[in-house]
């Protein structure tokens, strides 16, 4: 077998060595009744080749939006990775490596989550961010979690605008820690005024930017009527490329910002594994949890990187940590990190305006369709359409014929009927201009 | 002629110093070039246009492929060398699962897309679920948690909802001594209080301790089986017993399963739930930490209370289950977004088609071989705790360094320099400067024959009492011994500007 070095000759003579007759001398304290006697009811072994069919048939049963114009968003997207990125995270060197607990010999993926650390807080426009959490939506609860344990309250506030993934992941967390969890209702429009239900016991007010429905907000009117209350804003971001154009959350006020990294450097992977990214304020450090790398010298006096301030974390303080993280996402975020060189300040910023002329010329050609009402005033590149039909049925049509149009709402809250005409609608810089063209050719026979 | 002290770059050969890329960019330089965008017909902005520059560094591409190198060359991976770090299973990882989970019918798929558009990769989670429970041999599997830590917290979860159900809210959760941190910080976070239980003199749960904390009060005890000291709990099934008896449920933490696979099945030991490390036993790779994967295997009474989603089987095919109404049970709520680590789940169901069952056990068995051979060559120059055999990783404790100035750190700084990742090191708790090793399968006789004279040799000179070569180790890497008090109190967590006077 391809992965097992051990022959034979060399287990004879290790139990030789050892000085026990066979290999079951090693299990016998396990109960006898336990001990299976033959392999268990699976295949058998398999080459390369077999398993390679296997996966493309699976493959093959599947739509690929690679083959396809794709315009699917609602927290997850599709751009161009750069060739490198995928090259450069499969070097085994950072692939096979461990969570670097022995830093001299780990300097290559502390220097990376250094300059990661340091990417997040820049275009969140925060002061410090950790080495990554395991996706958006969990950030987001661990952002809520350390809202409540700064300033000890239990009350919390989702926006609306809140992606619904995010809004439940952190409501079960919430409900297991007894916080009391205040949900908006889905702000479709774009209306709401989340503020009004913040008051003197809320920890936090969630508010995502872009909202889920695509509609951009000016967080400052949120953060003053938080901290006049005692109150911490929690910014969330789903798509990070908004940030190149977009006014960061930390310009606007937000304490503390939870976002999901997919967007940069990753794949869609069917939604995972992708990166969370968490930064806040300074004076709450002490209270983020996950890893953190921090600059250090060495004995010869040499710049070098740790994992520091460790005494927040399960390993070290067990039922008092932060929180209960080990993993992080370790290569999600070196992708993130080496997309996001690549670009620079100048490819991060133009990829963003790239988006978004692609999203507004979208939206433009939509609108002109009859019965088709584009719901936003302002987006950065996906939107929200009202159809005359349902949604759902429309996507579905619309996928018969070659195309993915967008994402229903009501897939991901089925019991608002409010939400059946509602048809979120994503264009990136993968859209190209025939694509647009072709999408609106389609819904415009589906309807 | 010697090699030169120093050099006038800082080099020293194919160790190359590498600045950080703030150090490098320039303005106007860039990696990507993008098609120019059409003209739109104005922005949809709403005056939230960012004001100032975010400081971005530009570099282009060949100098990025060169910084990412460089900087992947100061990195210790499997793929370099011996890597015996215990409860952490750092096995080979095979490039068969980077090169199928990257096919563009896997990768490229959308989340959202609708269910009739992906058929084979809802198949894919059903596989590798399906191979998940007979290996366990336990009747349900949760496939959503995004590592062992979140594993273990929805296993908690599932089983806080099944008391609640039956009306029984129970507010303590046993977790031994020698467990992971995580069970306690995972216990914490479902809102449990954690009672610690001690081990006996043969590194396993005293049962009559356990008996004692055994209550109307406790939901569940968190069990490693194998345990953290390498060993099996040969009083297993008559805990999980003393378990039932009680009312409570039985966690166990899957982190070593690489130990049994194959062999035994969590199932038929009376455990009630049990997360999996798909990055320790199933192979995927670990990332310099993560993205990992932590499926939960549910008994019946718990499968009821899994979170959504899960893949059913429908009239006309798979079907993925998003919303509670749409199957059957209770389930608990939502704890990731999307799916999971789906990505993982095709790493690891690729490996497991590659080993197959026979494989697997063979898996266990040569791990557990390589543990004992090292145990073997070790016992008289280390100091082994506990009596053996063990299971696919060996304990040892810090006796034998008793005396000589040397400590458990000292001596894993050294095998640095031998060229071996060390082992883990002061953990579990329950020994005095723990070396916790585990060789896993993937490594060959001639690697572990290096690795035990290696550590005789090392042994033999701390005893002969060369304390500085121990404390001054290791001196051949990129990086001498950091100052991690320094890093703890004044934290440098960013790069800043010069000039940037921001006080952190």
């Amino acid at each position: 077998m391809r992965y097992l070095p051990l022959t034979d000759d060399d287990r004879r003579r290790m139990l030789a060595a050892i000085g026990v007759e066979s290999v079951d001398d090693f299990f016998r304290d396990v109960p006898e009744s336990a001990r299976l006697k033959e392999p268990v009811d699976l295949p058998r072994h398999s080459s390369e080749m077999e398993v390679e069919r296997v996966f493309t048939r699976m493959a093959a049963k599947n739509l690929s939006p690679d083959t396809v114009p794709s315009f699917l968003g609602a927290g997850a997207y599709r751009h161009h990775v750069p060739a490198a990125v995928d090259h450069l995270i499969q070097r085994g060197e950072f692939l096979t490596a461990y969570t670097p607990y022995q830093p001299e010999i780990s300097q290559g993926t502390l220097q990376c989550m250094f300059e990661f650390q340091t990417q997040v807080a820049l275009i969140t426009g925060m002061d410090v961010a950790n080495a990554s959490m395991y996706d958006g939506a969990t950030a987001c609860s661990e952002a809520v979690m350390m809202a409540t344990r700064i300033n000890n309250r239990a009350k919390v506030v989702l926006s609306g605008g809140l992606h619904p993934h995010y809004r439940d992941v952190t409501a079960t967390m919430g409900r297991f820690l007894g916080l009391d969890i205040v949900a908006a209702a889905p702000d479709w429009q774009g209306k709401e005024n989340p503020a009004r239900l913040v008051d003197g016991e809320t920890a936090c007010l969630v508010v995502q930017n872009p909202g889920f429905f695509g509609h951009l907000r000016d967080l400052r009117p949120l953060a003053d009527a938080c901290h006049g209350k005692g109150a911490l804003l929690v910014a969330v971001v789903t798509e990070p490329l908004s940030l190149g154009i977009v006014e960061s959350p930390g310009a606007m006020g937000a304490d503390i910002v939870a976002g999901e990294g997919q967007s940069l450097g990753n794949a869609l992977n069917f939604g995972g594994p992708t990166v969370g990214l968490l930064a806040v304020r300074q004076k709450y450090l002490r209270q983020i949890p996950g890893r953190l790398v921090g600059q250090t010298v060495d004995t010869d006096g040499r710049r070098g990187y740790v994992l520091t301030l460790s005494t927040r974390e399960q390993h070290i303080r067990r039922e008092k940590a932060t929180s209960n993280i080990c993993t992080n996402s370790g290569l999600c975020a070196l992708a993130f990190s080496i997309h996001l060189t690549l670009l620079g300040e100048q490819g991060f910023v133009s990829l963003a305006r790239l988006n978004h002329a692609r999203a507004v010329t979208l939206a433009d050609k939509l609108a002109a369709l009859k019965g088709v009402e584009v719901i936003n005033e302002t987006f950065f590149n996906e939107f929200t359409l009202s159809l005359p039909k349902p949604a759902a049925a429309v996507a579905e049509a619309l996928a018969g014929m070659g195309v993915f149009g967008g994402v229903p709402a009501s897939r991901l809250d089925p019991e608002r009927s409010e939400l059946e005409p509602l048809l979120l609608v994503a264009a990136t810089e993968t859209a190209s201009p025939a694509d647009i063209d072709g999408y609106v050719g389609a819904l415009r026979q589906v309807l | 002629m010697a090699a030169p002290e120093t050099t006038f770059t800082g080099n020293r050969g194919l160790q190359l110093e590498e600045p950080l890329i703030f150090d490098q960019g320039r303005p106007g330089r860039s990696g990507v070039d993008l098609p120019a965008a059409a003209a739109a017909a104005g922005d949809r902005l709403g005056g939230l246009e960012r004001q100032g520059a975010i400081g971005l560094p530009g570099l282009s591409e060949p100098q990025t492929v060169r910084h990412y190198l460089r900087l992947g060359q100061k990195n210790y991976g499997i793929d370099s060398g011996f890597f015996p770090l215990g409860s952490c299973t750092m096995k080979h990882n095979p490039r068969q699962g980077e090169k199928l989970a990257r096919l563009s019918g896997l990768a490229s798929l959308h989340p959202l897309q609708p269910q009739s558009t992906v058929q084979g990769a809802l198949e894919l989670i059903d596989s590798c679920a399906h191979w998940l429970k007979v290996l366990t041999g336990m009747p349900a599997i949760v496939m959503s948690p995004a590592a062992g830590a979140q594993g273990e917290l929805v296993g908690l979860m599932a089983i806080r909802s099944a008391l609640e159900a039956r009306g029984d809210a129970r507010r303590r959760v046993l977790v031994p001594e020698s467990a992971h941190g995580t069970n306690p910080a995972s216990a914490r976070a479902c809102g449990y209080a954690v009672e610690s239980v001690a081990a006996n003199g043969r590194g396993r749960i005293d049962m009559d301790v356990l008996k004692e904390k055994l209550g109307s009060d406790v939901a569940a005890i968190m069990l490693t089986n194998p345990n953290t000291c390498g060993l099996f709990e040969t009083d297993i099934i008559d805990i999980a017993q003393a378990v039932h008896d009680a009312g409570a449920f039985f966690y166990c933490d899957g982190a070593n399963f690489n130990a049994i696979v194959g062999r035994v099945r969590p199932g038929d030991l009376g455990i009630d739930c049990m997360h999996l490390n798909l990055h320790k036993t199933f192979s995927t790779p670990h990332g310099g930490g993560g993205p990992g994967s932590g499926p939960v295997a549910l008994a019946e009474s718990l499968a009821p209370f899994a979170p959504l989603p899960y893949v059913a089987h429908g009239a006309d095919g798979f079907l993925l289950v998003e919303h509670e109404g749409q199957g059957g049970g209770k389930p608990l709520g939502r704890v990731k977004g999307f799916h999971g680590q789906f990505g993982m789940f095709a790493r690891a169901l690729a490996y497991m088609m590659s080993m197959g069952s026979d494989g697997l056990r063979q898996v266990a068995e040569d791990a557990v071989l390589n543990a004992n051979y090292l145990l073997a060559g070790l016992k008289d120059s280390l100091s082994p705790p506990f009596e053996g055999p063990c299971m696919h990783e060996v304990l040892f404790d810090d006796r034998f360094l008793a005396g000589t100035g040397v400590t458990t750190l000292d001596f894993a700084k050294a095998m640095i320099d031998e060229g071996f990742h060390p082992m883990t090191i002061y953990f579990p708790l329950v020994v005095h400067g723990a070396m916790l090793m585990e060789p896993t399968e993937t490594e060959s006789k001639e690697t572990l024959d290096q690795f035990i004279d290696a550590l005789k040799g090392l042994a033999e000179r701390a005893r002969k009492g060369d304390v500085a070569y121990f404390q001054g180790a290791p001196r051949l890497t990129p990086r001498r011994r950091l100052d991690e008090t320094l890093a703890a109190r004044q934290p440098v967590l960013r790069w800043r500007p010069a000039g940037d006077k921001t006080v952190e």
